[in-house]
């Protein structure tokens, strides 16, 4: 799965260039985060415009990957699309994490 | 009757729309892509469509992960329009449910400390679909619902 980071200050932007975290590309998406959050940023925006769908296992990847970010950082969501935000909204999910309506601009590019 | 192609928008709607889809998740995956090419969004709209694919993606993937468990099967998808949105049917030659009996409605607590990673696919299923019943015969289980268009 592609995810490419991009800095923004105290923020590392993640964006997610795949169209839908299923079933099938759950594992990859937490792996793929794993390697993500080894850069040091006290707040990780994930940019979830390009996500058209999300199941209960991508559902539970984003809840993994809040918890491999830690207690010490903020793991935030962005540009959830129809049917990602009904997903959220249906199962509480959009009351626990910060979602914002759109993706962060990006600064400088890293890797 | 099988649709395989997209349809045109002016031609009468499909009666059943039927797949027949090897239980593995990127199979799954496809299935899904290639069902809401058969609808036009006058049929389908967005909403019933986001509906119907949260449903059925979650009703095919436990299919594949616990009636199938790893192993190689086929599951049958049946959809049809009817007045107000869609009737589905899932068929699948694996284990039957657990007491016979469809798994229960109740949320995980996403307030919980320790975040529930899952949990959420037989919650979401209940709060979106309509009529969802479960019947065992011989070596086959099958699962009906209805998912309704928001008025």
């Amino acid at each position: 799965m592609d995810i490419t980071c991009e800095h923004a200050g105290d923020t590392l932007i993640a964006r997610i260039h795949a169209t839908r975290i299923d079933a099938a590309a759950a594992i990859r998406f937490k792996d793929r985060m794993r390697e993500v959050l080894q850069a040091a940023a006290p707040r990780v925006v994930l940019d979830l415009s390009r996500v058209d769908f999300l199941d209960s296992s991508g559902l539970g990847a984003v809840v993994a990957v809040k918890k491999l970010a830690g207690p010490g950082r903020n793991l935030e969501l962005a540009a959830l699309t129809p049917t990602v935000q009904k997903v959220f909204r249906l199962t509480r999910m959009d009351q626990v994490f910060t979602i914002h309506p759109n993706a962060p601009a990006g600064v400088r590019h890293v890797g | 009757m099988s649709a395989e192609q997209p349809r045109m928008e002016d031609t009468p709607p499909p009666g059943v729309v039927r797949l027949v889809i090897p239980a593995d998740p990127l199979a799954v995956r496809h299935a899904l892509e290639r069902l809401f090419s058969n609808f036009s969004p006058d049929i389908l709209p967005n909403d019933l469509r986001c509906s119907a694919e949260i449903v059925i993606a979650e009703v095919l993937n436990n299919i594949v992960e616990h009636a199938y468990a790893g192993s190689q099967g086929d599951i049958e998808l049946s959809v049809q329009p009817v007045p107000g949105g869609l009737w589905c049917s899932v068929t699948d030659h694996g284990t039957p449910m657990p007491d016979n009996m469809l798994p229960g409605a109740r949320a995980p607590d996403v307030q919980a400390d320790d975040m529930p990673e899952g949990g959420f696919g037989w919650y979401m299923i209940h709060a979106l679909a309509q009529g969802i019943r479960y019947a065992r015969v011989g070596g086959t289980n099958r699962l009906t619902f209805h998912l309704r268009a928001e008025q």
